[in-house]
This record gives structure tokens, sequence and C-alpha cells, in this order.
């Protein structure tokens, strides 16, 4: 196998992950925009659009590992953050949709002695000597939390 | 072949991060217009890494990182603070 085939076939891999990357990306941003109800655009995004970041950046440590010969690790840590961070995104905004969206008494119960902590009163005023939590009759015991 | 996937990579990635602008004008809750500004940050994480890519350096990559740490604390202190009206209680 000659050389020129070689960077033939490494130019055509670096551009096939570039291409699929981009659409993904486009697909996730396109659900966003045209999916009806926001857990619907939840899941458009939070999918897509981290599997075509993660076809881009392996199609620049491709890129990277042919013109120089090293392989870069700064990709891998933008992967591994991406990856890490999208599940606790989406979490966080299904839960503020939730409470946004419906009352309490319509949630799903907790199953706990205790009901959705999002529905306690906020310390407004707290006592930094006594903690974050403020005294009265809100204040539970450590142990049903 | 490179640079012609370049350039198709630039306009979607482009166009895609119009689609989250016209998310974040029309969205209507509060947690639409956060869930648009995550994917916009993912959008530029990506149009940096193709810059980085036409441009063969490697010095975009610490400015990728950074924005993408930013967006995800970001989006969480938006949703801390749809959720308990305060960030850090």
């Amino acid at each position: 196998m000659t050389s020129e085939v070689l960077i033939f076939l490494g130019e055509a891999l670096v551009a096939a992950l570039i291409l699929a990357g981009s659409f993904f990306m486009i697909v996730g941003s396109f659900g966003l925009l045209r999916l009806p109800t926001l857990m619907q655009r939840l899941h458009a995004p939070t999918k897509a659009t981290t599997l075509g970041v993660g076809g881009i950046l392996i199609a620049s440590m491709l890129f990277f590992l042919f013109t120089n010969g090293w392989v870069s690790v700064h990709e891998l840590l933008i992967t591994l953050f991406l990856f890490l961070t999208a599940p606790v995104t989406a979490y966080m905004l299904a839960k503020a949709h939730l409470h946004r969206a419906k009352a309490e008494p319509e949630l799903p119960p907790t199953g706990r002695p205790v009901g959705w902590a999002t529905f306690d009163p906020v310390a407004s005023d707290p006592d930094p000597d006594s903690g974050l939590r403020p005294a009265g009759e809100d204040q539970r015991p450590l142990d049903t939390i | 072949m490179i640079a012609v996937a370049l350039w198709i990579g630039f306009a979607a990635v482009g166009l895609g991060t119009i689609f989250c602008l016209i998310r974040l004008w029309l969205g209507p809750d509060a947690v639409d217009r956060a869930l648009a500004l995550d994917t916009l940050v993912v959008n530029a994480v990506a149009l940096i890494m193709l810059l980085g890519i036409a441009q063969a350096t490697a010095i975009h990559f610490e400015a990728a990182l950074l924005i993408a740490m930013l967006g995800f604390v970001g989006t969480v202190a938006f949703c801390k603070f749809m959720l308990r009206g305060d960030v850090i209680e």
C-alpha cells in the first residue's frame, strides 16, 4: 500500500467524521427548534449534540495524529467533560421543568418520609451560627432526610 | 477533501446555532431558554474545534474547554435559581 493511498484514507476518515458530527449537531439543534413539548426538546440536544461534538473531537484527534504524529489529549478532556456534564444538565433542566410546570400535589410521591426537597421553604435569613436551615417547625431531624 | 468537509461542517453548526437562537427567542418558558443556552454552548465548542482543525493549531482547545465548563456551571446555576429562587443557599 503506497503512502498516497494511506494519506487519502486518513483524509477520508477525518472528513467523514467531521460530516457525521456536523450532521448530528444540526439534527440536535433542529430537534430543539421543532419538537413540540419541553421533555422532547430536552432529549434532542442532550443526545444528538454530544454525539456531534464527540464525532468532531475524534476527527480533530485523528487530524492532529496524522499531521503531527502524536496524540493530543485535550480533545479527550473536552469529550470526557461533556459526556460527564450532559446528563447532569439534562437532569437539572427536567427537574426545573417539573418544578415549574406542576404543583406539589401533582408530582409523584417520593416514597420517603419527606416530600420533594425543592418545595421546602427557602432559608431567606439564615443565622450563620446555627447553620443554613431556619429554626422553627420546618426543621426536621437529619436522619429523615 | 478535509477543506470541503470543514466548510460543510461550519455551515451545519452555524445553522444549528441559528436554530438555538430562534428557540432562545421563542422559548415559551425559562427552562426552554436555559436549554437553548446550553445547546448554544455546545455548538460554540464544536465551532471552536472546527476552527482548530481549519487552522491546524492546538491553541483553541483551552478556550473550548473553558467555554464548556462555563456553560455547564451557568446552566446548573440557572436551574438552581429556577428551583429554589436562590443559587447558593
